[in-house]
């Protein structure tokens, strides 16, 4: 067998296996990978997405230490029932701007991807309290803490500036905004013009129904409220981003 | 000199802990820094009183001290990994076992996940690759003292891993959930054991490297590698624990599920395929039994299992064409893993008989069952007409068990029943019953676990596009969760029973280790009489 006594110089050479087995094990990645940052129809073209405002980013940075991924998808395959049950599918491009992203691998929970709109924060406040109080076959642990547990402004424009770094379109006046952006779009009564300014038409309410203080709840439900809303699928043509 | 250096290591990272506990911009970091400054400290002062004036003590002969070590931490993380997963089954039929904000499922699950693969199955891997390349080598392990900071630095990034998940610090890739400066720190520990698995082979006294080196070679190279390009991240600051990934989007879930599917494909194959290379021809005193298939399979394995990682995005944003060649290179993927499993049990040709006499044999013979039977069903499950209903449900689960706790556990519990008697200089187990009774509690747990979840995924994944003939939706999301309950709760049996497996197998370990014998009726009579 002539390839067997070719392979001598592999199981003699502990540098060359080691080399070799490096190459033969780079080649997946690189084929799969690497496409995905160059082929332009990677992502699709749509209208509406922007870069998470400081306080729903805050919310998603609760959602990602509560490890919600572990139970709860954020992508909506194009099956007719998902479809129906979710809303539309997911696109590449709604998760443009997500560090990491959230699409999680199992359902343990329903999918999440585009429950923004579908409760009232009332809903969603009472849901993390005490979940099987609206839904009593519920299997979700309860988090009251968020509740009781005050917003730490907890460096927000050092987020925001990290984020601008890797290419995320924050400006810098979002950048230094974004303490005063958090709080003033948990709070109605605060002027939120510049929030409108710089983000465009975002919810402003007292998520958590606690008013003057800013909660973890608030941050978590702003983070739920908007999650699936911003593409217009009423200007995405399907057959334009054939992939 | 040596011992040293290290002090001044440890001192220096006690240091710089404490003043990130000092320094740091969130609780949850100073508490984590905290905890890393104890260890350290821990570490210096245990190293400070081990400080001789007498000449160094004699260093010929094998390395065995760590492998010892290897076998205790296995023990402990495995029976920790696996009460951590009975707790959380339970979590899942009794919500209110949560306890927000520390102990909720959402923390837990990472903490088992971690606790089996990393931990556990981490700390097996360790501690066989250290005796297998020495005996293969008939080497002592190169660059001396180096070992043990690959030893307690590992066992440091399970300690702060695990604390973090409780703390809620994580960057919520899947196995890969540590923030960056336990990445950092792993990164370190992972270049030192492959300088030491390297260097060893260096110096070996046989002219040709065994195949089972092979294995824990590419494993230890390719965790590398996929460890450091998942994990890039920039911190927000150096005193935080929150870091945002490079990637975004699309491209990091395909990254990550890279990452994920060869930490499965090389963590938890390759890896313990080289322990199988080792073990099972030794335990049945038999060549492995091809040499063309093993060098077709190791070459074959690695090259195609980087591929497979899309088919855990099937019809997700993912582009078609990667989804495509996910699935393809998954259902080839078939053929090296059945190469591994038939080159294990081809090699009790001429031994089977201990099947009915060895229950170490039975072990790893179940062990490659399982792994035969996993691999079968991964390629099944990865075509996208079956993945569309197995995908976000129980099966997923169940087919990661019956991986996880068929192959990787029994294969390593067979290898720590070689080892400890061995090691700890014992003419024999304490019991072979118990390792018996070991095996039929962990079989029974094993198809417990796999059967439920196979009829709890599939039941929900049809519940969930059941359509009434009036064209509506049948169910609610709520109904078909009230519907997995009594599926949950008997899952949570077959984890039990798994779990009573590994506390015999510690008592046994730890009996064999203090040199006692159980006085027990043997499991086989013996040819020149014994029952009659």
């Amino acid at each position: 067998m002539a390839f067997l006594s070719r392979h001598k110089s592999l199981e003699r050479n502990a540098t060359l296996l080691l080399v070799a087995s490096l190459l033969v094990v780079s080649v997946g990645g690189i084929v799969e990978i690497a496409p995905l940052f160059y082929l332009d129809n990677t992502i699709e073209k749509v209208k509406g997405m922007r870069p998470y405002t400081p306080l729903e980013l805050a919310g998603r940075n609760i959602y990602v230490r509560e490890g919600c991924y572990v139970c709860h998808s954020q992508m909506i395959r194009p099956f007719r029932d998902e479809v129906e049950r979710y809303g539309h599918y997911s696109l590449a491009a709604e998760s443009m701007y997500d560090r990491p992203f959230q699409w999680g691998s199992k359902r343990t929970g329903p999918d999440l991807a585009r429950v923004g709109g579908r409760y009232s924060d009332e809903w969603h406040v009472q849901h993390m309290i005490a979940p099987r109080s609206v839904v009593p076959e519920s299997v979700m642990p309860s988090y009251p803490s968020l509740l009781a547990t005050v917003l730490r402004d907890g460096h927000v424009s050092g987020h925001l500036e990290v984020q601008a770094a890797l290419g995320v379109p924050y400006s810098e006046e979002m950048v230094a905004n974004a303490v005063a952006d958090m709080y003033a779009q948990a709070d109605p009564e605060a002027d939120s013009d510049g929030l409108f300014a710089r983000y465009g038409p975002v919810t402003v309410r007292d998520f958590d129904g606690q008013p003057g203080r800013a909660t973890e709840m608030d941050a978590l439900v702003a983070y739920m409220q908007m999650l699936g809303t911003l593409v217009d699928f009423t200007a995405f043509r399907p057959e334009e981003n054939l992939r | 000199m040596r011992s040293a250096f290290w002090i001044g290591v440890t001192g220096f990272a006690t240091l710089l802990a404490v003043i990130a506990a000092a320094k740091g911009v969130e609780p949850e970091f100073r508490a984590h820094a905290w905890i890393a400054a104890v260890c350290f400290a821990a570490a210096t002062i245990v190293m400070l009183r081990q400080v001789r004036f007498a000449p160094a003590p004699e260093t010929t002969g094998y390395q065995d001290d760590v492998v010892r070590w290897g076998i205790i931490a296995t023990v402990f993380w495995g029976l920790a990994g696996l009460l951590v997963g009975v707790v959380i089954a339970a979590q899942l039929a009794w919500p209110q076992l949560n306890v927000d904000p520390w102990f909720t499922f959402g923390r837990l699950r990472p903490l088992h996940t971690s606790a089996v693969i990393f931990a556990f199955g981490g700390n097996a891997l360790l501690c066989t690759s250290f005796y297998v390349v020495q005996r293969t080598c008939r080497a002592r392990l190169a660059l001396g003292n180096l070992v043990w900071f690959v030893f307690w630095g590992y066992q440091l990034f399970i300690v702060l891993a695990a604390t973090g998940y409780l703390l809620g610090i994580t960057q919520s890739k899947e196995y890969a959930e540590p923030e960056w400066y336990v990445d950092l720190w792993l990164t370190a520990v992972w270049v030192a054991y492959l300088a030491v698995f390297l260097f060893t082979l260096f110096r070996r006294r046989e002219p040709h490297i065994y195949v089972a080196n092979w294995f824990y070679l590419s494993f230890i190279v390719t965790v590398a590698m996929l460890h450091v390009v998942n994990n890039m991240a920039l911190p927000v600051s150096l005193v935080g624990a929150k870091s945002y990934i490079v990637f975004a989007g699309v491209q990091d879930a395909l990254t990550q599920w890279w990452y994920a599917h060869n930490a499965v494909g090389f963590f938890l194959t390759a890896g313990f395929l080289g322990m199988m290379y080792y073990f099972v021809p030794k335990q049945a005193d038999r060549p492995v039994y091809s040499y063309r298939l093993s060098i077709v399979h190791f070459w074959s394995l690695i090259f195609l299992y980087i591929w497979a990682g899309p088919h855990h995005l099937h019809y997700t944003a993912l582009p078609d064409w990667a989804q495509t060649l996910g699935m393809v290179f998954s259902v080839m993927l078939w053929m090296p893993s059945w190469g591994g499993m038939v080159n294990g049990l081809m090699t009790l040709s001429g031994a089977w008989d201990k099947i009915r006499t060895d229950p170490i044999i039975r072990m790893m013979v179940l062990a490659l069952a399982f792994y035969g039977m996993a691999t079968f069903e991964g390629p099944v499950m990865s075509i996208k007409a079956v993945n569309s209903l197995s995908h976000y449900t129980d099966w997923t689960i169940g087919h990661v068990h019956s991986g996880a706790l068929g192959w990787v556990g029994m294969i390593s519990f067979a290898a720590m029943y070689f080892l400890v008697p061995r090691l700890w200089g014992r003419e024999r187990l304490y019991s072979l019953r118990m390792i018996n009774w070991h095996f039929w509690l962990a079989t029974l747990g094993i198809m417990v676990y796999a059967a439920v979840m196979w009829v709890s995924g599939i039941q929900q994944g049809l519940m969930w596009r059941e359509y009434d003939d009036q064209g509506f939706l049948v169910y609610s999301f709520a109904e078909t969760v009230d519907a997995m309950f009594p599926y949950y709760v008997l899952r949570l049996l077959g984890g039990v029973l798994y779990l009573t497996g590994a506390v015999l197998m510690a008592w046994n370990l730890w009996m064999t280790a203090r040199g006692r014998i159980r006085d027990e009726v043997p499991l086989v009579p013996s040819a020149a009489g014994g029952h009659a």
